[in-house]
């Protein structure tokens, strides 16, 4: 670049800057009341949080003095930008066989759903799966598991109600060793977390795992109902104090509920995003992609 | 982020500072309601709800009462509290029974809400209530969940009618016609969970309402749900004209904002709530409670109730006498153990305290210290339990070794009963508000 030009481009940046100071002056600049309401609520009513939604306009107003922003279309790329950093900022796990998934959270965000669905997932990779029934508290849930097994087309393991969870998942383990399998997806009961003897009893069967499967990469995943809103962050906080959670996975997503909790909690407890629930179809389980979550919360 | 104390506290410290100067100005007001609505959205009350909901409140609080009272803060709150409950509903809604028998119950929500569980647990509360329940078996959908139903039915000992996974309208018409048949005055229907947006299955339970002519149409929401509430609430209400609310999963950590946010958006009332896994984890409702809750103020009368189921009335009597004269003994103190052991997992008594929170108590932590102290104060003679300023070097010493302890721990545990003495002798002077400021103190994260 000559210097000419080089002197025609930095006059241009500070025609800009002035242009923009002066637009920012006497309207009040892209972020008026109105268009800063508008976006607060668009952040507020997807459940990201009071405090999330702070930070985030916080950085966007310094994004838009920065970069000096005049319109509101890029104000609103600007924020799209913000939000899809959050979420991408923890990465995703890279699998390698065997592979032990384990799913826990609250009682009725889907668990059970959500490992017919991987099962299947997995099933059509080509790996041979097993899922362990060790949710033996619930009434029945051992014979909802066995339809999506059935549906899925894979092997089951299951005790009576009332079993120790531990053990079915000693057995799962056992089987999975012997028949050389590469899955493991084990379902566990519903439990909210400030019980303190059912997160015990998750520790226990985190234990299970890594001694019979020392060879196996474990991933602990919770799984968030996107219905849910702050409480979710606690959910994953005590959770993740009693089995190190690598994951979510958020469910219902195909509500009107937008799952914008999950932003806060990647900002605040790094956990991915890495399967969303989008139906009660044993297909309707996708990997997360940031962007399209994003474009669901701001709608477009 | 994330440090959330209870609004009580956070008003507090905005107020402390001007109270030494006697005067609230309008600029005061409002960074008191910026902190009303985090509190609020924050307890997942729905964002609308809580824009008018702010508005409101400030209009009354910037009245001159507020502004001139000696703890504008507590004024404050004390609006917050009674706007919340009002918006709430005032009073405690209760079942509707149909004049000509059976009464129809329906229940309908979200996939995951708690429906069948609910289900268990107002069979067996209304089996409580004299009446004779069953149960229809009208989710066709989900896998399994007739034997869900099954069981659970089996648990309370009540009969399930189910027709396998055929119609569901046909399913809870014929179950209305054998109560009939049986003798059978209430008939609970078990819906499929279901989107509120998913319009066929909406017209089904349309159907259903249309076929059994229900008394009650009760949408079973999680006390978990978010901003969504409202949505969800709102179609329902609109599609089925429901007739009240329950909220299940209240005995998570979740203030449970939705209740706010379905009453203010669907006007029904809120009827019951699910607190637990057994089935006799059922609650009726009540506003000011849950208004306690949402704000972050503990649930003081629960835990009162609690207290007194815990502790007969003439102990009570016997204690308040006691106090009264002063003379509050270790003996007391003992029996004082005894009743909060009474009053369950010390971790559920501890959330109801204004400003705690069940995460951060480590329940083995306080029972070991209790069973400490207990064998601690049996070891004492009746004398020095009546008499502790008689304890000296030579009987701590004596105290320690007999109760397996330290003279560190018997230390302790005198200086604690000479707090509690010192505490209940305020109370009984009126002066006990100050209390739960105390034990707020300690700051914790999202509840």
């Amino acid at each position: 670049m000559g210097l000419f030009s080089r002197i025609k481009e930095g006059l241009k940046k500070t025609k800009e800057a002035i242009a923009y100071k002066l637009n920012k002056l006497f309207t009040g600049g892209v972020l008026t009341d109105d268009f800063y309401d508008e976006l607060e609520e668009i952040l507020l009513t997807s459940d990201i949080g009071a405090e999330t939604t702070d930070t985030v306009m916080e950085r966007l107003k310094k994004e838009i003095d920065k970069n000096h922003v005049r319109d509101t279309a890029t104000v609103r790329t600007l924020l799209k930008n913000i939000l899809v950093e959050l979420l991408e900022e923890n990465e995703k796990p890279d699998y390698t066989y065997p592979l032990v998934i384990m799913l826990s959270g609250v009682n009725g965000v889907g668990k059970t759903t959500a490992i017919g669905k991987l099962a299947k997932k997995f099933k059509s990779m080509g790996k041979t799966v097993t899922i362990a029934a060790a949710d033996t508290f619930r009434a029945a849930a051992s014979d909802q598991l066995s339809v999506w097994a059935d549906r899925a087309g894979v092997r089951i393991i299951k005790h009576a109600e009332g079993a120790d969870p531990a053990a079915v998942v000693f057995d799962a383990a056992q089987s999975v060793k012997s028949k050389n399998g590469d899955v493991l997806l084990v379902d566990t009961a519903g439990r909210l977390h400030n019980k303190k003897n059912l997160m015990e009893e998750l520790k226990k069967i985190s234990r299970v795992v890594s001694r019979e499967l020392p060879d196996a990469m474990v991933m602990n995943y919770i799984v968030l109902d996107a219905t849910t809103g702050q409480n979710a962050i606690s959910q994953v906080e005590v959770f993740n104090e009693a089995i190190d959670i690598d994951g979510i996975v958020l469910t219902k997503l195909d509500g009107t509920a937008k799952g914008g909790v999950v932003l806060a909690i990647a900002g605040e407890l790094s956990v991915p995003v890495v399967y969303v629930g989008v139906g009660e179809g044993i297909d309707d389980l996708e990997d997360f992609d940031a962007k399209t979550f994003v474009n669901g919360i701001m709608e477009d | 982020m994330g440090l959330f104390s209870s609004l009580a506290e956070k008003l507090g410290n905005v107020f402390s500072k001007i109270t030494s100067r006697g005067k609230l100005t309008e600029g005061d007001i409002k960074q008191a309601m910026r902190e009303i609505r985090i509190a609020l959205l924050e307890a997942d009350v729905n964002y609308a709800v809580v824009k008018d909901f702010v508005a409101r409140v400030s209009e009354k609080a910037v009245g001159e009462a507020v502004l001139k009272s000696l703890t504008p803060g507590q004024q404050v709150v004390k609006i917050v509290n009674e706007e919340l409950i009002e918006l709430m509903g005032s009073t405690n809604s209760k079942l509707e029974v149909s004049s000509k028998p059976p009464t129809v119950i329906m229940m309908c929500g979200l996939q995951g809400a708690g429906k069948t569980t609910f289900c268990g647990k107002l069979g067996s509360y209304l089996v409580k209530q004299g009446k004779k329940p069953m149960f229809a078996a009208c989710d066709v959908y989900r896998p399994a969940a007739i034997n869900q139903l099954q069981v659970v039915g089996k648990k309370v000992n009540l009969p399930v009618f189910e027709m396998g996974t055929g119609n569901p309208v046909k399913i809870a018409a014929k179950a209305v016609e054998e109560a009939v048949r049986l003798g059978y005055d209430t008939v609970i229907i078990d819906t499929a969970g279901r989107l509120h947006i998913n319009e066929q299955l909406m017209n089904e339970l349309k159907e259903i309402k249309q076929k059994t002519n229900p008394t009650e149409i009760l949408l079973t929401v999680d006390a978990m749900t978010g901003q969504d509430a409202v949505n969800v609430a709102k179609t329902f209400n609109d599609e089925l004209d429901i007739t009240g609310v329950i909220l299940t999963k209240l005995d998570g950590d979740t203030r449970g904002g939705a209740a706010l946010s379905i009453r203010s958006v669907t006007g029904k009332p809120i009827k019951f709530c699910g607190t637990g896994e057994k089935p006799t984890d059922i609650e009726p409702f009540y506003p000011d409670r849950m208004a306690s809750r949402i704000l972050g103020m503990g649930d003081v009368l629960t835990l009162i109730e609690k207290a007194q189921n815990a502790v007969s009335e003439e102990e009570m009597k016997k204690l308040e006498k006691r106090m009264r004269e002063n003379k509050f003994t270790l003996e007391d103190f003992l029996t004082q153990f005894k009743s909060l052991a009474k009053m369950g997992d010390i971790n559920e008594v501890v959330a109801m305290i204004p400003g705690m929170n069940k995460a951060n108590v480590d329940s083995k932590m306080i029972d070991e210290r209790i069973g400490k102290y207990k064998s601690i104060i049996l070891s004492m003679t009746p004398q020095e339990r009546n008499h502790p300023e008689i304890i000296k070097s030579s009987r701590r010493k004596r105290i320690a070794a007999g109760s397996g302890t330290t003279v560190q721990e018997v230390n302790a545990l005198l200086k604690q009963y000479e707090q509690t003495k010192e505490m209940m002798k305020a109370a009984s002077s009126g002066k006990m508000p100050m209390m739960p400021q105390k034990i707020i103190r300690q700051k914790r994260r999202f509840r």
